[in-house]
């Protein structure tokens, strides 16, 4: 019997995503290529997915090899025909190290195939290390987000999955060449699970804007997110909503920000009438800038605040919108 | 329709105190409760069953003994039998070996249809376990569902919705048995009535230890068990920010609030 290879090389699971390519994936090649030259190992990724755009973009990011399923049966993502699949592949190919970006299908996916090939996985990573002793250490945020857990792994391969927009995406380069192979699925179907409809309702995931103008408590009608959507359009941003917003109905919990809803990290967020509760703060403290409007002196808000004005914001907002049009907005 | 909800005994956040200096949690002011995106699961085992014939919930944890006190809250909310899988070989168990304890342990309950778990815990965080009994048990799963139907009588499989909130519904046919992570959004937690509290507390609990699982021994669980280590906790220090607040003077707030977003290249 052959004796099997040890396991060597970085590998990216990238995810489709209707437009091409989820983007954590270039984010996730640009991190596993340092990870892979500290370790002199190949980086490698591979796509799973149905008439996959986005594929000569990828091949100019820095992988070495990309390999490429595609096939009807990966029209509607199923967790179980794709572990089915990668566990396959990772078998044959034996990779060291496999890097997944925790989005929600990440999230549900990673942990199947990690015990299926019996091995660890560490969830929602927001830093990976290389050390002195070449360790492969894990960084990810625990207990609501307090403290920051270093994990080894002891089995192989090593997974985790990546939070979004943690790392630099991987420069594109026209001059990097790699090599493309396209497998042949070796499941096409499971007999359990029927994906019988996908429909989208955002186009736009608040996680990619960036501005964010986020709406709490101190909101008094459901009209009044109109003024809102007028000032997020003229800074070219979204609404986004704390959690008693959503539970009271006012708006759908895809604009939710906080622990249990949407973690945001744009360039400018503006508060109004948010008072700062962790649940929230937990979902949006590593915004660049925090503008916060509340009539509440005493507000948390205000202590992770770049800005803040003790104020109405339903006497600031039309200023401010006014003087953006002022501008020519 | 047999309904096994898998629950987790956490501290309670807003009492557990972070030492940035030793590096160290200290859960020790901090009363344990029920984690809070279990209650949801819970609810949303307890709706079915005011909806449909038949329905049986039985909620199970894994932890210490002490644990038993989050399943007697659970049982006065409405759930029917109570499981504690305990053992000391089951200390310092990953979400691996914590997923092969709780899939041994639910192959000892009898004709599971559906199993229902919380999106996440608030201690962990790590939303794994429940896809990860699911590959012990083989059978399918689907998280960030918000909403479970089925024909009643249950014709063996489910009908789910999932919402992703970065922007797309779902809806899917699972054969069962299979396993749901649900979303807050599913049911809004109820409060026990004080009848069912009361009697919770004489309520038989089933306990299951290590030698009451078949597959599991000291080194396929615990520690041991484990594929993941911690070999370092950091409380990272708060992020400071400049924090220039303005109360009076609403124009000068405007002035820098246009400068910012200038000089951030949004006007």
């Amino acid at each position: 019997m052959l004796e099997k290879k040890a396991p060597n090389g970085v590998l990216v699971i990238c995810e489709q995503s209707n437009d091409g390519i989820h983007r954590v994936a270039y984010e996730l090649l640009h991190k596993g290529k340092e990870i892979a030259q500290s370790l002199n190992e190949p980086l490698e990724c591979i796509v799973l997915g149905y008439k996959i755009q986005a594929l000569s973009e990828l091949s100019h990011r820095c992988a070495d090899n990309i390999f490429v399923m595609d096939a009807k049966c990966f029209d509607k993502p199923e967790e179980v025909l794709y572990k089915k699949n990668l566990v396959k592949f990772i078998e044959d190919r034996r990779p060291n190290i496999i890097l997944i970006g925790a989005t929600e299908f990440g999230r549900s996916l990673a942990p199947r195939v990690a015990c299926a090939l019996k091995t660890g996985l560490t969830a929602d990573c927001t830093d990976l290390i290389i050390n002195d002793e070449k360790d492969f250490i894990q960084v990810r945020p625990a207990f609501s987000d307090n403290i920051l857990a270093h994990i080894k792994t002891v089995t192989y391969p090593k997974i985790c999955t990546v939070r979004y927009k943690e790392f630099d995406e991987a420069d594109i380069d026209i001059e990097h060449k790699c090599k493309i192979t396209n497998i042949e699925p070796y499941f096409t179907q499971v007999d359990h699970t029927t994906v019988s409809n996908i429909f989208k309702f955002n186009d736009k995931a608040i996680s990619e804007a960036d501005v964010i103008v986020a709406v709490g408590r101190g909101l008094r009608d459901k009209e009044d997110l109109n003024m809102f959507g007028v000032l997020a359009d003229l800074l070219g941003g979204m609404v986004g909503a704390s959690r008693a917003i959503v539970d009271a109905g006012l708006v759908p919990s895809s604009m939710q920000i906080g622990y249990s809803g949407n973690r945001v990290k744009p360039r400018i967020y503006i508060a109004c009438g948010i008072s700062g509760a962790p649940q929230h703060v937990a979902g949006m403290k590593e915004s660049d800038i925090i503008i916060a409007i509340n009539r509440d002196p005493s507000a948390p808000i205000f202590n992770i605040a770049d800005y803040g004005f003790v104020g109405d914001f339903y006497e600031i907002i039309p200023m401010l919108i006014q003087r953006l049009r002022k501008r020519g907005f | 329709m047999n309904i096994v909800v898998l629950i987790k005994e956490v501290p309670d956040m807003t009492k557990v105190k972070f030492d940035r200096e030793r590096g160290v949690v200290d859960r020790a002011g901090a009363p344990a409760e029920i984690n809070p995106f279990d209650e949801n699961a819970i609810q949303a085992a307890l709706n079915l069953k005011k909806t449909k014939e038949n329905v049986t919930i039985t909620v199970v944890t894994m932890g210490p003994l002490r644990a038993e006190k989050s399943l007697r809250m659970a049982y006065a909310k409405g759930v029917d039998k109570m499981v504690l899988v305990s053992d000391r070989a089951f200390g310092g168990s990953d979400t691996f070996a914590t997923a092969r304890v709780l899939a041994a342990a639910l192959k000892n309950i009898e004709n599971i249809d559906l199993i229902i778990c919380g999106e996440k815990s608030v201690d962990g965080d790590t939303a794994q376990v429940g896809a990860e009994v699911a590959e012990f048990l083989n059978i399918p799963h689907s998280y960030y569902v918000d909403k479970i139907d089925f024909n009643d009588p249950l014709d063996g499989e489910v009908i789910i919705e999932i919402e992703h909130i970065s922007g797309n519904r779902q809806e899917r046919k699972m054969k069962t048995p299979c396993l749901v992570s649900v979303s807050k959004n599913i049911a809004k937690p109820q409060l026990p009535t004080l009848k069912r509290k009361l009697e919770s507390l004489d309520k038989e609990i089933s306990v299951f230890t290590i030698k009451d699982i078949k597959g599991l021994n000291k080194e396929n669980t615990g520690f041991n068990g484990s594929p993941t280590k911690v070999s370092k906790i950091v409380v990272p220090g708060e992020i400071v920010r400049e924090s220039i607040i303005y109360r009076d003077d609403v124009n000068d707030f405007l002035d820098k609030v246009e400068e910012v977003l200038a000089s951030k290249g949004v006007l």
